[in-house]
This record gives C-alpha cells, structure tokens and sequence, in this order.
C-alpha cells in the first residue's frame, strides 16, 4: 500500500473560531477600573467614653451643614456648592497668626483659620441628606486641599504635584494637613 | 499557440488573510487578560453619583463590597421599595453588615488585613441616614478604610 501524506487541516475557520472567543470577551469585559474618594474612618468609641477633647478656637473650624434638603450651611451663612471650594481656600489659606511662611491669604479675615496646620474643616449632614450631595460636598472639600498643595507644589518645585518625589509629595501634604471631621450623626432637619 | 493565456496586470492581487488569525487572536489575547467577570448579580439600581478628586481602587483581593440602592423592578414585591443594602448576592441588613466584614477580613491574610478597604457603591440617590448607619457598622468592626465608589465627572449640574 502506498503511503500516502497526511492531508492538511484546512485553517480557514480557524479566524472565525477566534471572532466567536473575541466577541464573547468583548461582551462580557467591563473596563471600567473601581475608583472613587478614599476616606478613613473615626475608631470606634462608645458614646459614653468618648474622651474629652481639647478645645479647638472657634475660628480654626470650619462649619459644613448639609440639610436634609441638600442645602449648605456653611459658617453659619447659606452658600452654593459651586461656592464651597473656593470658601474652603481661603479659610485654609488665610494665615490669621502669620506662621504660615507659604500661605498667600490675606491674614485679615478674624473668622478663619489661624494657619493650614490648625485648620479643621468640620462636616455635618442630616439623615435625609442625599448620597450625591454628600459626595459632592466631600468631593468640594477635597478639591480645596487639593488645588492649594498643587499651588504649593507648582511654587515650591515648579512641578506638578503629581510629579513629586514621595518626599516631596509628603512636605506638601504635610504642609496643607487634610483634616476633614464628621460629627456623630445627628437629625438636623 | 496557447489557450490558456496568463492574464497579466489585471486587477490587484488578493489581500492574503493568512495573518488574520494572528491579529485576531492577539485582540482575543487582550480581552482575556483585561476582563474581568462580574461575580455578582446586582439586585439593587446603582447609578453612581459624579466626583472629580477620585483614586483608583489598588488590590482588588483587599477590597468589601457594600452595594447600597433601591431594590431592581424584579424584587420589589419581596422586599420593598425602600433602599437596602446588598452583600454578596443577598439583601442584608445593617446589623449583618459588622459580621460580613469580618468574615471577609478573617480571609485574607494576616499582614495584608490592615489593608483591607471597603468600596461602598451607593446609588446618588440613597439617603444618607442609611450610609451612615453603614459607616457606624463598619467603625464597630473596626474596618476603617472606605472608598465612596463614584465616576468621573463634574459635580454640579444634571
């Protein structure tokens, strides 16, 4: 018997079989990658062993209420959301004592802050307060931190902040410390 | 004298498809490796409200996650309209919630357990009383890294 060869697979559907596993991946991939604002959270104390606290200077604190109608109290005095960033600046960079050598506030105002590393931003909101509100609100505050160790960092290094070594990146954020509190919860109405 | 005559010139020659499979196969190669199946049915509305100061979330082995939102059209008669929080793929409640957490810490293992962060995705429109309670639950179980998991964009404005 003659010994023939061994008649070649046809790999003509071989790109069709690939297109089925392609599209198949294609359906089911969500590219989306998890990001969202990082936050770390108060330890837990009982309420009757919370500690009594040092008082802070009234003019150290900045005051954030969120009402159960999405609107802001900020400071004893309502105010827009597309207003809070910039509010929020200039209680963190008004530099009342003088200390702060890299600050630009004017100093003048007596209701903010001492100086960055005093400065407390204090927030507040109310059961019925909306998840896209509060959101919105930290989201404003952290812009706030974030705009002013940019500024420094442009003027300190004349880089971008993300550009920073970690070093670099740590005299910054210590600089402008980001001290965001969350009173206990409370119904404010 | 011939019959046959080669045509010469006549119209480009074919496109050869025998690299086709090669490219195809690569793309394939790069849809397996980025995908990621979704482990879980999502049996709450979950739109996520808009942040620009956003991190991207590390380690997704070290990462809880707490659905929170309004129950989807199909379970409405079980369980109500009322937001409810989603672990896993069961409706809990917040009381469950301290126990969950600690159950996925025991998990993972001991010198990366301080890393473990929990990713709440609450739907925009979720009252805030409910989240709280969740922070409060998770302050309890001592597990004190979040992530409030938002898309990218401008906050003001619809």
């Amino acid at each position: 018997m003659p010994k023939r060869a061994l008649p070649e697979i046809n790999a003509g559907s071989m790109a069709d079989i690939a297109f089925l596993l392609l599209i198949f991946f294609l359906v089911t991939t969500t590219m989306d990658v998890d990001s969202g604002i990082n936050r770390k959270l108060p330890r837990w104390t009982p309420p009757e062993e919370i500690p009594d606290t040092p008082p802070v200077k009234k003019k150290n604190i900045f005051t954030v209420l969120v009402n159960s109608s999405n609107q802001l109290l900020v400071e004893e005095d309502y105010m827009e959301l597309r207003d809070l960033r910039d509010a929020t600046k200039r209680f963190l960079n008004n530099n009342g004592d003088g200390s702060c050598t890299y600050c630009q506030g004017a100093g003048n105002s007596p209701a903010s802050s001492d100086n960055p590393l005093k400065a407390i931003v204090s927030l507040q909101n109310d059961r019925g307060t909306s998840y896209k509100m509060y959101i919105s609100v930290q989201n404003e505050l952290a812009a706030a931190y974030n705009e002013l160790r940019e500024e420094l960092a442009q003027r300190r290094f004349g880089k971008t902040f993300d550009d920073l070594s970690e070093a670099e990146q740590n005299e910054i954020k210590d600089a402008y410390p980001q001290k965001i509190s969350e009173a206990e919860p409370v119904s404010l109405g | 004298m011939s019959k046959f005559r080669k045509k010469k010139g006549g119209g480009t020659p074919p496109i050869s498809t025998a690299s086709l499979p090669d490219i195809v196969f690569m793309l394939l190669f790069f849809f397996m490796v980025t995908t990621v199946m979704r482990e879980i049915t999502l049996k709450v509305e979950n739109t996520k409200p808009f942040a620009t100061e956003i991190k991207k979330l590390e380690r997704k082995s070290l990462v809880t996650y707490v659905y929170v939102g309004k129950p989807k059209d199909a379970y409405i008669p079980q369980v109500g309209t009322e937001p409810r929080i989603q672990l896993n793929d069961a409706f809990a409640r917040v009381k469950e919630l301290q126990q969950f957490v600690i159950t996925e810490r025991e998990a993972i293992n001991e010198a990366e357990r301080p890393l473990m962060t929990v990713s709440i995705k609450a739907d925009e429109d979720v009252k805030m009383g409910l989240v709280t309670d969740i922070k409060q639950e998770l302050r309890k179980a001592n597990s004190l890294k979040i992530n409030y998991s938002t898309r990218k964009g401008e906050v003001y404005g619809d």
